[in-house]
């Protein structure tokens, strides 16, 4: 056990069990995954992702590269989860990646003997030939030697989320810059959002034994808290992590709401994703401990010196049962001392430098500390680390520890301030990169921004955190900066260990993708020196941690090699998100049947209890058929809804169009504008079919149109095409002719319609008008009646026909469309009105030849569709002078055609080609294809329609429909597209 | 991304639907060159680096169509006006 005999912001007096693959260890409230499994002496958490090498927690925070588990079990279970920033709870179940057949004992192991193999770019090289092994051999043997954590194989359980928030100022990061810049905006009055990854506010401030305001920094934190809490116009954002920084100041944010629970409350969800519009940003994101470069760095029991000492002061953990400190800086130094002060066993403090500032050698010194000077470590050893060998000028030593805390200075934090194209900018005097153009509003302050005193990162922090708020208009009233002692801040810059005695293993740059110093320098050997050729060659930085704290180092050792420094090489750039993000956070609630937005017909209740088969159109819910029990598939109760609607009556609910309602004194100039065809001239009481183009002469939508007044018109359009047709007469209205005088109304949703159709539709509307004529004189074809129906429900009824018979269809408000329906039914029971669906509706439409959506495709032209002719030639309209153009003019163009099989028992199938008889099949001789295909129980055979090159000049030709996907290969005949009733007669009696 | 609709006030980009540049105007459909015109109209397009008249629908608002002057380098919105008519926030 090394759990410290004190201290630490755990709750000692609590005791929390979980489990570690299969075994059962106790840790307390306040731990992490991490800090619970150093308490208890475990060191190796995981094998690492190419050469199955053991390894143990390197960080204390979300950018730890190595310690991914699986966490949870069953539907629950989440993969690469960073044992450094799961909470722990009572009952938590983990397991380490990687590893087969156990975490001690891996077979796989042997990859580090073949490692020459796996070097860089051995992606690029070894499988290279032949291409066909890649699915077959290379790509599992890799996914099994190398590969991360399962996901869970089940649905999700858990709900998620989103949300949008709006402040002032966010200020992301609640270390002591951003402590100190959230108090200055909260104290003027604005509206501030503070929100920080971990659970527990104060970021460094948790670990570190300072004085603030003449107190602890842990008293400063509390006390800033409690204020920031007592404050109306601050939200405190725990847990979360802004993840990105997008335009316009808005920031994508996960807040994990239960991840810190066994399973979320009662109608809690797990995580919420938020979207924040903040009009000014604070970023005080801190930095990262930054690694050495040494052989053996990667042995578990070697970690970053700030984690070592966090998980000493703020978790009373210790990483070994002693400890060594190797490092570059004073900060570092400074924080292994507060360790040693905490209780841990802290045997030699190794510094690069010749010598220490006084104070805290003097520290070291009654702390029992040695101090070694000019020292490196050269070498590691131990399967979990035992031992480390030290290099000095003076001579090497070998000094038996189980924990080596290893600091290389620091890396600020800049990811956010990358992510809308801002480039890093190196600054010599501190070795470091920081952030160059940050995104608009956006600030930085403390250590990201390169400033390292906390006296001055709280002096920055108040001073941004007020002009912040100022800029958004709240003058704040100028407070005094918290106070504290000037903290050492002296470094040397130093990467890579080099030279005498460094031939002791592979000297690791990026853990989790297995990057080492010979990677880099075959990388540089073969030419990848650029920092994006580096990074794609050798895979570093490319991995979940995005090399937060392995990029440095590996441009420091390209930057030795090309000897040119850090600066010309460069350094890549961030993008988001910051840590990784569940896709179900991302996706929120649209998943499953809330994917999108259902939008069910008037009357889908009624449908649904006559045992209708759905289908999606868009996001309408249809009726596709209404089975009956006798029937043995689709096609069945197709014929007979086809075969009910031709012989007696059928009726189809066709809310779903698009319905538009135009009124104003030039709705006439705007429809002929929009439409081929004349609409100016139609009579009030009359309908008419058009077809609008796009502006590019193809064929946009098509409907029916009627004149309900002089200056009053009601427009239909396809389902699909419903809200595209509606933008379009806007922007006509608004853009191109704002002088027109129309006001437009969607009023798809607000009323219901209903196709009647049939030898028998007469006779069933007349029993529910109110006393409207619905004879051939009184409501002629294409004629409009407007009146009540069922006793007084407002109704319009429009003579059109889709399917080619006798037909109407009745308009009335949608909350009486079910009512209507059920009307209908009852007056159509003595001829066996039979309701059908769109599979029904389809082959009526085919059987009478009329265009529907496979042929709108938005590449057939008016001319194609057989449509030309409605043309006005009095006019002009949208699409008309793009519509001349010699292309879609060419008689050779493929045009609108029917076709049935000569074999008539054959099956047709839409998007067979058309070839003519004996010609190869060949994209030269390819004249077009079959759009629509059905079956017609009318005919008793297949029929279909299609766009064939000179189509209508080839009535009577056989030529070749050609399938080679589904293996169709049949002749079959040009006809009419108007397969039943070509002269239009049964829809006009 | 935010857009200030003249008439709605600041709403988030997901409400707009996009059209694209500004700049074209209808031809005169019976000028003697109406067809290269139309063509120009239709399918030529500058693609400036910088500040750019844009359409966009507030199809999710109050469906005006906007004359956005958005620099397509950093995405910063300089302007927004009611399309059309030129008329900018009351
Ligand atoms: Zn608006």
């Amino acid at each position: 056990m090394t759990r410290l005999a004190h201290g630490g912001l755990i709750d000692r007096g609590r005791t929390l069990s979980f489990a570690f693959d299969g075994k059962t260890f106790k840790g307390h409230p306040g731990d992490t995954l991490a800090s619970a499994l150093l308490a208890n002496g475990v060191r190796l958490v995981g094998r690492s992702f190419k050469y199955h090498r053991p390894r143990g927690v390197v960080t204390a925070g979300s950018e730890e590269p190595n310690a991914l588990v699986e966490l949870r079990t069953g539907a629950r279970r989440e993969p690469n989860t960073r044992a450094t920033t799961v909470e722990l709870y009572d009952g938590l179940e983990a397991a380490s990646q990687n590893r087969w057949p156990s975490l001690e004992f891996d077979a796989l192991s042997v990859n580090r003997l073949v490692s020459p193999f796996l070097g860089a770019g051995f992606y690029y090289k070894t499988f290279m030939w032949p291409a066909a092994f890649w699915e077959k051999v290379y790509e599992p043997v890799i996914r099994r030697a190398a590969g991360l954590g399962r996901a869970a194989d089940t649905p999700d359980p858990d709900h998620y989320e989103k949300a949008t928030a709006f402040c002032d100022v966010l200020v992301i990061g609640s270390g002591a810059a951003g402590l100190a810049a959230a108090l200055a905006a909260a104290r003027s009055g604005a509206r501030v959002i503070l929100a920080d990854e971990d659970f527990r506010l104060g970021g460094r401030l948790l670990s570190e034994r300072t004085v603030i305001n003449g107190g602890s920094a842990l008293d400063f934190v509390a006390s800033a808290q409690a204020e920031l809490s007592s404050l109306p116009n601050v939200r405190l954002m725990p847990r979360t992590t802004v993840f990105g920084a997008y335009d316009g100041s808005e920031y994508g944010a996960v807040e994990r709401v239960s991840d810190h629970l066994p399973a979320p409350l009662p109608f809690q969800v797990r995580q919420r994703l938020w979207r924040i519009v903040a009009k000014r940003c604070v970023l005080a994101a801190g930095a990262f401990d930054r690694p050495i470069v040494f052989p053996g760095n990667d042995r578990p029991g070697v970690m970053s010196a700030l984690a070592l000492a966090t998980y000493a002061t703020r978790y009373g953990a210790g990483a070994g049962a002693n400890a060594a400190v190797f490092s570059t800086n004073d900060h570092a130094v400074a924080a292994a001392l507060d360790a040693a002060e905490a209780g841990l066993k802290l045997d030699a403090v190794i510094d690069v430098r010749p010598a220490l500032p006084d104070a805290l050698a003097a520290r070291a010194k009654a702390l029992g500390v040695r101090l070694i000077t000019e020292g490196e470590v050269v070498a590691t050893s131990g399967k979990c680390l035992t031992s480390i060998t030290v290099r000095t000028p003076r001579g090497s030593e070998t000094l038996a520890v189980e924990a080596l805390g290893v600091s290389g200075g620091a890396t600020p934090n800049l990811n956010l301030t990358c992510h809308l194209g801002g480039k890093p900018v190196w600054r010599e005097d501190i070795a470091a990169f920081v952030p160059g153009a940050v995104p608009p509003g956006m600030a930085v302050a403390g250590a990201v921004a390169g400033t390292f005193g906390l006296a001055d990162i709280l002096a920055e922090g108040t001073r941004l955190g007020a002009a912040a708020a100022s800029d958004t208009g709240f003058a704040a009233a100028p407070a005094p900066a918290p106070q504290a002692e000037s903290t050492p801040t002296g470094f040397k810059a130093f990467f890579h260990v080099k030279g005498q005695g460094t031939k002791g293993g592979p000297a690791f740059v990026d853990q989790q993708n297995d990057v080492t110093a010979k990677d880099v320098a075959l990388a540089h050997r073969e030419g990848f020196r650029a920092v994006e050729l580096l990074k794609r060659y050798t895979t570093l930085g490319m991995a979940t941690d995005q090399g937060k704290t392995s990029n440095m180092a590996g441009l420091a050792v390209m930057a030795e090699l090309t000897g040119k420094g850090i600066p010309a090489i460069g350094t890549t750039v961030f993008r988001p998100p910051y840590t990784p993000v569940a896709l179900g956070v991302l996706a929120g609630h649209h998943r499953g049947v809330d994917f999108k937005p259902a939008r069910p017909t008037p009357t889908h209740a009624w449908a649904q209890a006559q045992g209708a088969v759905f289908v999606e159109t868009g996001l309408w819910m249809r009726a596709a058929y209404f089975p009956k029990a006798d029937e043995k598939d689709w096609l069945d109760s197709v014929n007979r809804e086809v075969k009910a609607t031709r012989e007696s009556v059928g009726v189809i609910d066709v809310s779903t169009f698009g319905k538009i309602d135009l009124q104003g004194p030039d709705v006439g100039v705007l429809l002929d504008r929009v439409y081929i065809n004349m609409f100016s001239t139609l009579a009030v009481g009359k309908a008419r079919y058009g077809v609008m183009l796009r502006e590019d002469g193809l064929v946009m939508d098509d409907g029916t149109t009627a004149r309900l007044a002089d200056d009053h018109y009601v427009m239909t359009t396809t389902t699909a095409n419903a809200a595209k047709v509606y933008q379009h007469l806007e922007f006509c209205l608004q853009v191109l002719w704002p002088e027109l005088d129309v006001c437009l109304a969607s009023v798809s949703e607000q009323w219901a319609q209903i196709a009647v159709s049939g030898p028998r539709s007469r006779e069933v509307l007349a029993k529910i008008v109110d006393g409207i004529d619905v004879s051939n004189a009184g409501l002629p074809f294409m004629g409009v009646a407007q009146g009540s129906v069922m006793g007084g429900v407002q109704a319009r009824i429009f003579r059109l026909s889709f399917s080619g018979e006798l037909g109407y269809e009745i308009a009335v408000p949608a909350r009486h469309g079910a009512a209507l329906m059920q009307a209908l039914m009852a007056a159509g029971a003595p001829f066996g009105i039979t309701p059908y669906g769109v599979e029904a509706l389809g082959v009526l439409r085919i059987e009478k030849g009329h265009v529907s959506g496979n042929e709108l495709t938005g590449q057939t032209c008016a001319r194609d569709l057989g449509l030309g002719k409605m043309a006005s030639t009095k006019k002009d309209y949208i699409g008309r002078v793009m519509a001349g153009r010699p292309a879609f003019t060419d008689p050779d163009r493929p045009s609108f055609v029917g076709f049935k099989p000569v074999d008539r028992s054959a099956r047709l199938r839409a998007g067979a080609h058309f070839l003519k008889v004996g010609a190869a099949a060949t994209t030269q001789n390819d004249e077009g294809y079959m759009t629509s295909t059905a079956f017609s129980p009318t005919l008793g055979h297949y029929i279909g329609l299609g766009l064939l090159k000179r189509g209508p000049e080839r009535m009577g030709e056989k030529v070749r429909a050609y399938d080679p996907v589904r293996g169709g290969d049949i002749e079959v005949e040009v006809c009419s597209p108007a397969f039943i009733d070509p002269q239009g007669e049964k829809q006009r009696v | 991304m935010r857009i200030t609709c003249p008439y709605c006030g600041a709403r988030s980009s997901h409400e707009f639907a996009y059209l694209g540049d500004a700049a074209p105007t209808r031809p005169d459909p019976s000028a003697p060159d109406a067809a290269e015109a139309f063509h120009a109209y239709v399918y030529e397009r500058d693609n400036p680096a910088g500040p750019m008249d844009e359409l966009w629908y507030h199809s999710a608002g109050c469906r005006r169509w906007l004359k956005v002057t958005r620099d397509t380098r950093t995405h910063a919105i300089t302007a927004v006006a009611f399309a059309g008519t030129g008329e900018a926030a009351r």
